[in-house]
């Protein structure tokens, strides 16, 4: 790792302009941080600790009956918060099926939204072509080995995915981003958070430099009864999603009065499903309306060549994750029958 | 990481504070002298290649916008196992490194180095983090438990004593990262933490199930294999009450 200065942040504003010098970069749990400078993929001058700022370390609820989660609040916290488990059990569901134990206890809520693509390309310096990396350089995964990458949204320039699991049940749940900056603060929605990669893959986000997370807020709960996430991956725990679903529903009996429907896995960006909601919105939920919602949305996929089952995957998923977030009224429709 | 060690830093374990001769682990002075020989002639070798392989290794696309201005050695004060330490240490440098290289404590062991293995697990203020990806600095003032810790005075600790009775290991490097991972698992269970074996995670888990043990030792990898006694050892634990 190279050598670099260090500097322990005691607000949010010093925090801030701390973050205008060239090279500077603030550091939370660090986890993914400290991972791309020891792979010599990142090169922070300064880093910028703010993990002593105590402000940024709460769970409040806000006057509307939502609830903002600090952006320096553990992983691990998030998940076990009492009102996070009662009214967002989707968002605890998605942060337990992430990392392991001990790096849930090191990463933030901000840090993981900031998180780069696990694109072995990109982490692998000794391939000179990754345009998120290296600007200008190609894509070597695009003709490589592309079985993890994107089937949504992606471009000639990259097919990197979104890693975070906790992202995908943030967009289901349309929750906001608070940021602070040197021109003050400002709300980012969700959905406009996270890009897609265009022709400038380098930039993951819509945060502008110098600009900090101060916490993520969620809207007052919708989805505490029937909300399920379901994270396909190669080994059962401690891997990144193949495919990742995190579906909420309301319902009145089986009538889909509401439903909401974010992929991850998929995409450069968690992929809110907004044709399969439309098309499910109003109906009688069984297996069959999920299939013909579920094939809607994937018919904009376009497949690399090492990873064409995932089209067919990212179905079944969300078949099954809306089934099983249903609970009673989706156990007629036996997710665990063509779909398990 | 330790190859990249500038040349000027303090490699052995002086800048430790000294500890008391009645101090347990001022005891076996002739394996600590061994290890420094060790060390020493290790750093020794390390700095004749690391210039050449630096220079190797430095990938053209990706230098850094500009030179990092010099970062001193600074005393980072850290509360390891109960015992006071002031380590003189670059910023740059990890907790795990400042365990090993400079605390002199090299019963946390260095597997994978990337957040990936579990090998480097330890407790900072009671929960266990991968000490690989987090840097010493960060932690000034705080409590930090290794394995070397996890013992009473005169008696290994119930996790540790499962291990054994249950042969919950076989080449034994993961076990240092499994022993403390284990403690900090059962206290979490104990406080009532949810995990993703957890069916309903708006209440509290019923029991510690053999999926719940599995799932919240997940971020210990274990290459021989030894998962079952693992397993079976962490339940021992529990059903013991530790």
């Amino acid at each position: 790792m190279d050598a670099i200065s260090y500097q322990r942040a005691a607000d949010i504003n010093g925090a801030i302009a701390a973050a205008q010098r060239p090279g500077a970069v603030f550091i939370g749990g660090g986890t993914n941080l400290l991972d791309l400078m020891k792979g010599g993929i990142t090169h922070p001058v300064t880093l910028i600790d703010i993990t002593r700022i105590a402000a940024l370390d709460r769970i409040e609820t806000l006057p509307d009956g939502g609830l903002r989660i600090g952006a320096l609040v553990r992983n691990s916290d998030a998940a076990n918060h009492a009102l996070v488990r009662t009214r967002y059990p989707l968002l605890s569901q998605a942060l337990l099926a992430g990392a392991s134990p001990q790096l849930r206890n090191m990463a933030t809520v901000g840090g993981n939204l900031m998180q780069r693509t696990r694109c072995q390309y990109f982490y692998d310096t000794a391939f000179a072509q990754c345009n998120k990396r290296s600007p200008g350089s190609g894509c070597a995964a695009i003709g490589g080995f592309n079985r993890m990458h994107a089937i949504l949204g992606a471009s000639a320039q990259c097919v990197a995915v979104n890693p975070s699991d906790m992202s995908v049940a943030l967009a289901a749940l349309d929750a906001t981003v608070q940021v602070s900056g040197p021109r003050g603060a400002r709300a980012i929605a969700f959905t406009a958070f996270h890009r897609l990669p265009g022709d400038q893959p380098h930039f993951d986000t819509t945060l502008q430099s110098g600009q900090l997370i101060t916490s993520v807020d969620l809207p007052p709960p919708m989805f505490s009864d029937h909300a399920h996430y379901l994270k396909v991956r190669d080994r059962a725990s401690y891997a990144f999603a193949l495919v990742s679903v995190a579906s909420a529903l309301q319902l009145d009996g089986r009538h889909i009065r509401t439903v909401r429907i974010a992929l991850g896995g998929v995409a450069h960006r968690p992929w809110r499903a907004s044709v399969a909601e439309q098309l499910l919105a109003g109906r009688t939920l069984s297996a069959a309306t999920l299939r013909e919602a579920a094939a809607a949305e994937l018919a904009q996929a376009r497949p690399l060549n090492g990873n064409a089952f995932k089209v067919g995957l990212a179905q079944r998923a969300i078949v099954r994750a809306t089934m099983l977030a249903a609970g009673p009224y989706g156990a007629a429709g036996s997710p665990t029958g063509d779909f398990a | 990481m330790s190859n990249e060690r500038p040349f000027d830093a303090p490699c052995d374990h002086d800048d430790a504070s000294q500890p008391s001769p009645s101090d347990p682990a001022s005891r076996a002075p002739a394996d600590v002298k061994r290890r420094r020989f060790l060390q020493s002639a290790a750093a020794a070798a390390a700095l004749g290649a690391a210039p050449h392989l630096h220079a190797q290794n430095a990938p053209p696309t990706t230098a850094a916008p500009e030179a990092p201005p010099p970062a001193p050695a600074r005393p980072v004060r850290l509360e390891i196992n109960g015992r006071e330490y002031v380590l003189h240490i670059e910023p740059r440098v990890t907790l795990l490194d400042a365990l090993r290289d400079y605390a002199g404590l090299t019963g946390t062991k260095k597997g994978c180095d990337r957040g990936q293995c579990g090998a480097c697990t330890v407790l900072v203020e009671g929960r266990r983090i991968n000490s690989c990806l987090t840097l010493a600095v960060m932690h000034e003032g705080e409590r930090i438990t290794t394995v070397e810790g996890l013992a009473g005075a005169t008696d290994l600790s119930p996790v540790q004593r499962a291990f054994i009775e249950r042969d919950a290991f076989q080449c034994g490097f993961c076990t240092p990262g499994q022993l403390c991972s284990a403690t900090a698992c059962l206290s979490e269970f104990a406080a009532g933490t949810a995990s993703a074996a957890t069916a309903d995670v708006r209440t509290r888990p019923a029991q510690l199930s053999d999926a719940e043990i599995r799932e919240r030792m997940s971020g210990n990898i274990c290459r021989c294999g030894a998962y079952v006694n693992i397993v079976a050892a962490v339940r021992d634990a529990h059903a013991a009450g530790a």
